[in-house]
């Protein structure tokens, strides 16, 4: 075990390595759903604060 | 008009949709989110610990598991924005834009990892983390180009404005990849020559292109699905006030859908 957490001596470059991407990959992973939790929250309760809001008129949906 | 371009003509309308995305999306992005972090998960395991080390190179070359994945990502994610910023300012379809919006950030974050582990690897092999050639500059130009495109959109108050500045951006900072690409072949760098190419005979062991093949391919499957999270993300905040989300939002299991 020692043996392979060495790396025959690179062991800090490797396993550095590895861990910065464990990371950038759980960050990339995780932000964008913790923000659409977010997001999903916030527009609930501001809905639920001012219910009296008309919607805007489902003919304007999917064109600029 | 034939019924197969009919059909075509559709699939493209509706993808311009955001309701329609929005609501469609989410099952596969479930499906991707499980799929990329599995192949990771054996592709690393497998690249760390069941590879003989490199004949050259020893055990340092097993970077190459985490750092080439990483580069071909950024590399597509930056190709995907310049197409939807191409997309944006031919047909101002404003799906293209929301997806530069979500795909950016991604975009940046794994630019830096191929640079960071590109750093990590040179130090042992190079001798030197960092080396101002074509082949890193052009790399580290990628990654300034993604922070472009978050930054430029938030220093232009008007919204259209900045979509079609960032969109603009996107289109012409094109010219880099092929730079990337061709640098270690075009000039005279430290870095190693391609190894895995397509259409081309793979000059590394077959036993490396397995693990690698795994992570390549979970990879591009985490990057798909963070897109597609960030992109539904951006629709809901986007199109907050319309009745479709109004709707949504009154489902019980909303918030935890997401």
């Amino acid at each position: 075990m020692a043996e392979f957490l060495a790396m025959d001596g690179y062991g800090a470059y490797v396993w550095s390595a590895y861990a910065l991407s464990a990371v950038g990959l759980t960050a990339i992973g995780v932000w964008p759903l913790a923000r659409l939790r977010a997001l999903a929250r916030r527009l609930r309760q501001a809905a639920r604060a001012r219910p009296e809001k008309r919607p805007r008129p489902e003919n304007t949906e999917g064109s600029p | 008009m034939a019924k197969s371009r009919g059909w075509l003509r559709e699939t493209f309308h509706k993808s311009g949709s955001p309701r329609w995305f929005f609501a469609g999306a989410r099952s596969w992005m479930i499906a991707l989110y499980a799929l990329g972090v599995g192949f990771v998960v054996v592709g690393s395991i497998w690249g760390l610990a069941f590879v003989p080390p490199d004949r050259l190179q020893g055990d340092s070359f097993r970077i190459m598991f985490v750092h080439v994945p990483a580069a071909w990502v950024a590399q597509s994610v930056y190709v995907a924005c310049a197409i939807a910023g191409l997309v944006f300012l031919v047909w101002r379809m404003k799906m293209a834009d929301m997806f530069i919006v979500a795909a950016a950030p991604l975009g940046l974050t794994v630019s830096v990892l191929a640079l960071a582990t590109g750093i990590i690897w040179g130090m042992p092999t190079w001798g030197t983390g960092w080396v101002w050639d074509a082949r890193t500059v052009s790399t580290l130009a990628l990654a300034f180009l993604f922070f472009g495109l978050v930054a430029l959109r938030q220093a232009i108050p008007r919204a259209e404005r900045a979509a079609s500045a960032v969109a603009l951006l996107a289109v012409v900072g094109v010219v880099n990849l092929p730079i990337v690409k061709y640098s270690v072949e075009w000039f005279t760098t430290l870095h190693q020559l391609p190894s895995v190419e397509i259409g081309a005979r793979p000059t590394i062991a077959p036993v490396f292109l397995w693990p690698l093949g795994l992570n390549v391919l979970g990879y591009y499957c985490l990057a798909a699905a963070s897109v597609t999270a960030a992109l539904r993300a951006v629709i809901l905040e986007r199109e907050a006030d319309t009745r479709w989300v109004r709707k949504w939002l009154a489902l019980p299991d909303a918030d935890r859908a997401g």
